[in-house]
């Protein structure tokens, strides 16, 4: 209503939900550095699964609710098995209710944009074709991918922190300020979605594909 | 005393505590001074409304101070006293012999014989532990390293007070009647004093081994036996007649009841009733504290001072200047900071209550006239009352100039037993808190009622103290100030609510997790703004329906998970129907209630039935929808 906007109030355009899943935070190193103050950036709401259901009931209506009042959903946890922590299968399989999100009437999330955030404890060069995980993280993370597809969710290349194991505090730090700055540009909607698929991971070449 | 006499003062007195004590601590000179002004005001010198019979009164009153020996003696675990042994016996015996000699030696140069020096000298070395312990335990000064001192050398001077008595009479030139020996610090002839010396010191030696034996293994069966009654009087009736009873053991083997009692104190500062005798005590403690300072306030002879203001008027700066100096010196040999020196030395700068009867005893032994100790008993009053003045200045006007930060540091050093959590009730529901509490290595205060219990507790080691949470003096002993959980798991449910209000009124930053029997008394705990309500019977019941499930044929998972859901569609329910309560209830007996409430409930389980089931692992609508394939 107001005759032009000041330039330096960037407005928040997207609202981002991290969806957080670590089942032994008090003994993550790195995730407990990439989560910090992150309900501090504007648009972003940060929600911690396992603090809100210790004993795995989720409240599905919430969590529908949550969703659907947020354009970018961030599932962020430690790379376990291949796979997420069982508490964010035990999510997708109550929330994720056919004929809301799927199916033929299911078209809550439609259009909506999905970005998974992981931190590996082994190096880059163990997931690649005859490393010693065999197959990339794009792969890997197929289920997931086919998930928000089938959801109608646009889902971008993963947020990767590989190589937690042993990782010096200033490389966590680092690797944090990254994961901010993309919050942030997701937010702002200052990330140029198609540049980013050109990379196997959102954070390979951050500076290429924000736009600040 | 006669009824009305007795009444008029109790009347007089109390008024004048009643209007001169908020009025001082308004003006932020601390409830000591208020007691001290107001005796002026109602004494001979100020409206006359108390006249000679103030003295009396005074010796009455100083029972105060034997009952704060004792409270502090609680709060002193026997090897926290042992630890501190140093700055006693080094401290507190410098302080008294340095200031009796250096007293004695102005007084020499000012013509007194070499025995009234001497007497002058040692009355004058003690201070005020009624004003200077009242004074800094206001001011939260206490556990600070120049509180922890000056609490060392008043107890060293209580101490003292006994060889003084002993010394006095040695001093006389010409010995006055042998009687006059038993002139203790409180009045009536003691058992001992006829028998020979080897006695009497075996006496005192017996009277002692009976308070350590006693205190050790008699206090706490007695007790015990007397909460088990539950009546709250009982216990404090028990509680004054310890206290009473070590005095008069005390006087009669001539020892210092200050001491004896505080002696039974330390004793029982590892027991489980440590929280509650300090409640029962503390009140009189202060009530018979400010009627003494009261009277010291009245006893002030302005008609003295008028007469010959210049002589007292010097004689109290020069005792304060010097005693001041003194201090000063052995704080800085007994490496305390500058403001914890400044803080000590103001305090303890004065004449002390001890001074009153040994000046008069030394006037009866013929050691000083009449009106000198007249005078020096003025002299000794006025200082008393400047040192509330003087530790105000010091605070206001000498600490902002010249202290360093170091107080700050310093103060959080000695909070002993600050635990984060109290539970008041250890029984079913509180006792299983506590363990898992402990199993993570979190301690726990314990509350408890049932003093059975509370002895097979302490036997396992726990740290359980005997009382009734919903006291709030006995909530502040425990620490509820500092704490930041309070878990109410009591049985009785009216105690329950009592306790609620006093903790939201009284230590609003508390979070309090309640107990509650059922569906009624979870509503009155909501209504009073608890969030986190606990009804007892409500997860073994939800746990016994799943089994139920399960015995007729349901999965595991299913059962499992009905249950949850339950528990949140139930709980939802219970602050929904809560807060609807009250136009219902009036209409409907409690009996009555009780079903309403569950029939209400059940409906709304009917209503939300669709809710009660996991629509996400069911299939019904994908095989609807892809059936046709």
């Amino acid at each position: 209503m107001l005759e032009g906007v000041s330039p330096d109030t960037v407005a928040v355009k997207k609202r981002v939900l991290v969806l957080f899943a670590h089942p032994a935070l008090e003994k993550s190193r790195v995730n407990r550095v990439l989560i910090r103050d992150l309900d501090r950036i504007e648009g972003v709401t940060f929600h911690d699964l396992y603090e809100a259901y210790p004993d795995f009931d989720v409240d599905v209506e919430r969590e529908q609710a949550l969703l659907v009042e947020h354009d970018v959903i961030v599932l962020h946890h430690p790379f376990f098995w291949y796979s997420t922590p069982p508490l964010i299968k035990q999510w997708e399989d109550l929330v994720l209710e056919h004929g809301w999100a799927y199916g033929r009437e299911g078209t809550a999330l439609r259009g909506k944009v999905m970005m998974s955030a992981i931190t590996t404890g082994g190096r880059e060069v163990a997931y690649q074709p005859g490393g010693h995980n065999r197959f990339t993280i794009a792969e890997l993370l197929r289920p997931i991918e086919q998930t928000a597809v089938l959801c109608g969710l646009d889902y971008l290349p993963p947020f990767v922190v590989y190589g937690t194991h042993g990782m010096p505090q200033h490389e966590i730090a680092a690797h944090a300020a990254d994961y901010h700055r993309t919050l942030r540009a997701l937010s702002r909607g200052t990330l140029n979605l198609e540049a980013a698929r050109k990379y196997d991971r959102i954070n390979a070449e951050l500076n290429a594909i924000l736009e600040e | 005393m006669h009824g009305q006499g007795f009444f008029f003062q109790a009347f007089v007195y109390l008024g004048a505590a009643v209007i001169a004590v908020p009025v001082a601590k308004r003006l932020g000179l601390g409830s000591v001074l208020g007691y001290l002004l107001a005796g002026m005001a109602i004494g001979p010198f100020g409206l006359g409304l108390i006249g000679a019979e103030g003295e009396d009164v005074m010796h009455f009153a100083e029972f105060g101070v034997v009952m704060m020996l004792f409270l502090i003696g609680l709060e002193l675990e026997p090897s926290l006293l042992w630890r501190m042994r140093a700055p006693i016996v080094g401290l507190g015996g410098l302080q008294v012999a340095v200031t009796t000699g250096v007293i004695g030696v102005v007084a020499m140069s000012l013509g007194f014989r070499w025995n009234a020096a001497i007497a002058i000298g040692m009355i004058l070395a003690l201070s005020s532990t009624a004003i200077v312990l009242q004074t800094l335990a206001e001011k939260g000064l206490m556990s600070t390293d120049g509180g922890q001192s000056a609490f060392a050398v008043l107890l060293f001077q209580d101490i003292a007070v006994i060889p003084m008595l002993a010394l006095l009479p040695l001093l006389a030139v010409e010995p006055v009647a042998a009687a006059a020996v038993a002139a203790t610090t409180e009045h009536g002839a003691s058992w001992v004093e006829g028998l020979p010396g080897w006695a009497q010191t075996l006496a005192v030696l017996g009277a002692v081994a009976a308070i350590v034996l006693g205190g050790r293994y008699l206090m706490r069966p007695i007790f015990r036996f007397i909460a088990k009654t539950r009546q709250t009087e009982v216990f404090t009736a028990a509680a004054l007649l310890l206290v009473i009873g070590i005095a008069l053991l005390m006087v009669q083997v001539g020892l210092s009841p200050a001491l004896g009692t505080f002696l039974a104190g330390v004793l029982l500062a590892n027991s489980e009733y440590r929280h509650e005798l300090e409640a029962d005590i503390e009140p009189f403690k202060g009530l018979l504290l400010g009627v003494f300072f009261i009277a010291v306030g009245a006893s002030v002879d302005f008609g003295l001072i008028l007469g010959d203001p210049a002589t007292v008027v010097a004689a109290v700066g020069a005792l304060i200047l010097l005693k001041l100096a003194i201090l000063l010196v052995l704080g800085r040999m007994f490496g305390m900071g500058f403001d914890q020196n400044l803080m000590f030395s103001s305090s303890l700068a004065q004449g002390g209550e001890f001074g009153f009867v040994l000046f008069s005893f030394a006037s009866q032994q013929g050691i000083l006239d009449p009106e000198t100790t007249q005078r020096l008993v003025a002299v000794v009053a006025i200082s008393m009352a400047t040192t509330p003045v003087l530790i105000l200045l010091n605070e206001k006007l000498l600490q902002p100039r010249f202290g360093t930060r170091e107080r700050q540091k310093r103060e959080a050093d000695v909070i002993e037993e600050a635990n984060r959590v109290i539970i008041a009730g250890f029984g079913r529901v509180g006792g299983i808190v506590g363990r898992l509490l402990r199993a993570n290595g979190f301690g726990a205060t314990v509350l408890e009622y049932d003093s059975d219990h509370v002895e097979l507790l302490r036997k396992l080691g726990l740290k359980v103290f005997y009382g009734d949470a919903s006291r709030l003096d006995l909530l502040r002993a425990a620490g509820a100030e500092k704490a930041e959980l309070m878990v109410l798991a009591i049985d009785d449910h009216a105690r329950l609510m009592g306790l609620v209000e006093t903790v939201k009124k009284h230590f609003p930053h508390l979070r309090i997790l309640a107990r509650a029997r059922g569906r009624i008394e979870a509503y009155d705990l909501l209504e009073k703004g608890v969030e986190h309500v606990y009804r007892e019977s409500f997860d073994t019941s939800l746990r016994m329906g799943v089994d139920a499930l399960r015995a007729l044929g349901a999965r595991a998972h299913h059962a499992h998970r009905s249950a949850q859901k339950f528990r949140r569609h139930d709980e939802a329910a219970l602050a929904a129907l809560g807060t609807a309560r009250h136009d219902r209830e009036q209409y409907v007996s409690a009996a009555r209630h009780h079903i309403q409430a569950l029939e209400q409930t059940m409906l709304r389980d009917i209503q939300d039935r669709d809710e009660l089931r996991d629509a996400g692992w069911d299939a019904d609508s994908l095989r609807k929808e892809y059936g046709g394939e």
